[in-house]
């Protein structure tokens, strides 16, 4: 092990069990910090998911008064913000792909996507909850509102600070300072984003689909 | 286990973080193929909620596990990257699966406790 990590240069600092290379540190496994620990809050961040599914599960169908999920749910809406969303995720891949390779254009164009799509997917959800706020269903209302605004709105909450995050990396590429070497950035930028899709994905099914 | 954490640390240094060539964990034609795969199958789904077909349910909750899958394993590189990340993400995420069936079980399926009167 000690071997594997010295030889690759993650041993810069072995006597500390971890190591520092142009700025990025490893721990002792020789995998770098910040990767594990982002993939450490993504494993917390489902159990966060979790929770809420689980509350909007348990509650499900025992709403004593409508509006219900099949009288307002706007499926063929729905479904196309869950294709930007996915598509989204697409372009982020490609973002990223762009900031590897060294190439400007590409890589702020992608992330340039990534922004916009992920902007559409929150106009989508301001306008959903417009449109059942109108329909009566309230935070307060039932609890089928309470569950789903609670669901809902923290995953929206999530794009919405990962549409921030994006920006600030468009705007580091179009100034080229989304160098080949800020690629981690990027990627640990991306899971997040990648995650917030998932997330979706889950509540698409199980909250639109199967309600 | 000294080869997976050769091929961790190689993964860490080499594959993840320096910006060379190798960054790239897979084409970008592959990336719309899954993108493709992606649309395909969010477009099945929809068809099913309409059609209504025997085992609508079950069929929803593959084709999502497959999207999930999916966008984990590639988008998120998971398929390519140390299994260390895998492992890292998998506790989080089969505790979560754990508790959401375990509450919709509890609620949904069994029959209400019996709370015996007192006095």
């Amino acid at each position: 092990m000690a071997e594997a990590v010295m030889g690759h240069g993650a041993g810069h600092d072995a006597s500390h069990g971890g190591g520092d290379h142009d700025g990025h540190h490893y721990t002792a496994t020789g995998l770098n910090s910040w990767k594990v620990g982002f993939w450490t809050f993504i494993g917390s961040e489902c159990l966060f998911f979790g929770t809420l599914l689980s509350t909007y599960m348990v509650y499900k169908g025992a709403s004593l008064e409508g509006p219900y999920p099949l009288d307002i749910f706007d499926i063929p809406l729905t479904t196309l913000s869950t294709f930007v969303l996915l598509m989204s995720s697409l372009a982020m891949v490609l973002g990223l792909d762009g900031v590897q390779k060294g190439s400007r254009g590409k890589a702020a164009f992608w992330l340039g996507v990534v922004v916009v799509f992920g902007s559409i997917f929150l106009g989508f959800q301001y306008y959903e909850f417009n449109h059942f706020i109108h329909e009566g269903l309230t935070l307060q209302h039932s609890v089928f509102g309470s569950t789903f605004y609670v669901l809902t709105g923290f995953h929206g909450a999530h794009v919405t600070v990962g549409v921030i995050w994006m920006t600030t990396l468009l705007v580091q590429s179009l100034r080229g300072k989304l160098t080949p070497d800020k690629a981690l950035q990027v990627e640990i930028a991306g899971l997040y984003w990648h995650f917030v899709d998932i997330v979706w994905i889950v509540i698409f099914v199980l909250v639109y689909l199967i309600p | 286990m000294s080869e997976m954490t050769h091929e961790g640390a190689h993964g860490a240094v080499h594959g993840d973080d320096h910006g060379h060539d190798d960054h790239s964990h897979a084409s970008p034609g592959f990336y719309w193929m899954i993108g493709g795969i992606l649309a395909v199958l969010t477009a099945v789904e929809v068809a099913l909620f309409y059609m209504k077909p025997p085992l609508e349910q079950p069929l929803l909750l593959i084709l999502s596990a497959v999207k999930f899958v999916l966008v984990v394993g590639y988008f998120m590189h998971l398929k390519f990257d140390s299994r260390v990340f895998t492992g890292v993400f998998m506790a989080g995420f089969v505790l979560a699966m754990f508790m959401v069936s375990a509450l919709v079980v509890l609620y949904h399926f069994l029959p209400p406790m019996q709370v015996p009167a007192v006095g």
